[in-house]
């Protein structure tokens, strides 16, 4: 669902603090100075909040990119 | 009115959710029923679903708070999982988690099996890491919580023949001073409390020789019970302490190790 795609981008936005438009589909953990392990934890709170679930911590650790946390939402009957 | 009166006059968790492991027996049914007869509502959290169910009628009849059982393997992530998924669930969130479920098993250094090590450290330090994992998430969404860790005085003294239950409880300590740090900028306290001994199963398991040299070493002259140590968990989990994170509370009447 494209509404879903572009709530997810505006959480990953606001979470990390930066334009909506530097979140990409490519976007990496780690390679941007604002996607650091705290402001993961605050995305993941986030995400959380903006879909009402609850991700397993594997699924925290695994979450290296926008389009990887897709796939993993879809786990959790997200539909991209 | 005395500070014991106005304690008991006031429900100091009401409106928050708890959620208490190992709540069958001795301390944690004692913080389970103290914390619901302050209002919160509680979770009874264990391995022994039919046990726990009929456990959480009682409280919640003596309490008039609101009591659940919840099936709870704190060794096994994907139980821990879905336990901390009902909470979210049904509350959205967590205000107070007590890590209390712990397990014993006495040996000399070189008489401890790698299993044996396994199982302790799997429930007394890996059960409370996977707990906190999921409690500090759903605690930052409340804007806030409390998590009292269960340690034991064997833990900050140590002990002949106690060596992997000390150390597993050492850790629980070194969990509680690092979690603190890590999350109080999100209004989550973490503490510990270091029972001595304590009238529980485990310590009726002592023979009456062992259990008389232990009562002799308390300076109070008493054992301790588990009602001793849910006092000092409530003061923990309640406003009362929301300037405290970071420390352990022994609770063992003057004990000499």
């Amino acid at each position: 669902m494209e509404g879903n795609s572009e709530k997810l981008y505006q959480t990953f936005a606001a979470a990390l603090g930066v334009d909506r438009s530097l979140v990409t589909d490519d976007l990496q953990y780690n390679k941007i100075a604002q996607w650091d392990s705290i402001a993961h934890m605050s995305l993941v709170a986030q995400l959380e909040t903006a879909f009402d679930i609850m991700l397993e911590t594997e699924d925290i650790i695994d979450m290296s990119s926008v389009k990887k946390a897709k796939e993993i939402l879809e786990k959790y009957d997200v539909r991209f | 009115m005395s500070g014991s009166e106005s304690a008991a006059s006031n429900r100091w968790l009401q409106g928050k959710v708890a959620l208490v492991t190992g709540a069958a027996r001795g301390i944690g049914l004692a913080s389970a029923r103290l914390l619901a007869g302050h209002g919160a509502t509680v979770y009874l959290s264990g391995r022994r679903l039919e046990l726990l169910e009929a456990l959480a009628q009682e409280v919640s009849e003596q309490s008039g708070a609101v009591v659940r059982s919840l099936l709870l393997d704190v060794t096994d992530p994907a139980s821990v999982s879905k336990a901390f998924g009902s909470i979210h669930r049904e509350n959205k969130g967590l205000d107070v988690l007590v890590n209390n479920a712990g397990v014993l098993k006495d040996a000399l250094i070189g008489m401890v099996g790698a299993e044996d090590m396994a199982t302790v450290f799997g429930v007394n330090t890996f059960g409370v890491l996977h707990c906190c994992q999921y409690a500090s998430r759903l605690m930052a969404r409340r804007g806030g919580g409390s998590i009292v860790n269960v340690s034991s005085i064997i833990g900050v003294t140590g002990n002949a023949g106690q060596a992997v239950y000390a150390a597993s409880k050492s850790a629980v300590i070194g969990i509680t001073k690092s979690l603190a740090k890590e999350l109080a900028p999100q209004n989550i306290r973490v503490n510990a409390v270091a029972p001595g001994f304590i009238d529980t199963d485990m310590a009726r398991s002592l023979s009456p020789e062992k259990f008389q040299e232990r009562v002799d070493s308390i300076k109070m002259k008493r054992i301790g019970t588990a009602e001793d140590v849910a006092g000092v968990i409530l003061f923990l989990a309640s406003p009362l302490a929301e300037y405290v994170t970071g420390q352990t509370i022994g609770v063992d009447g003057g004990m000499l190790i």
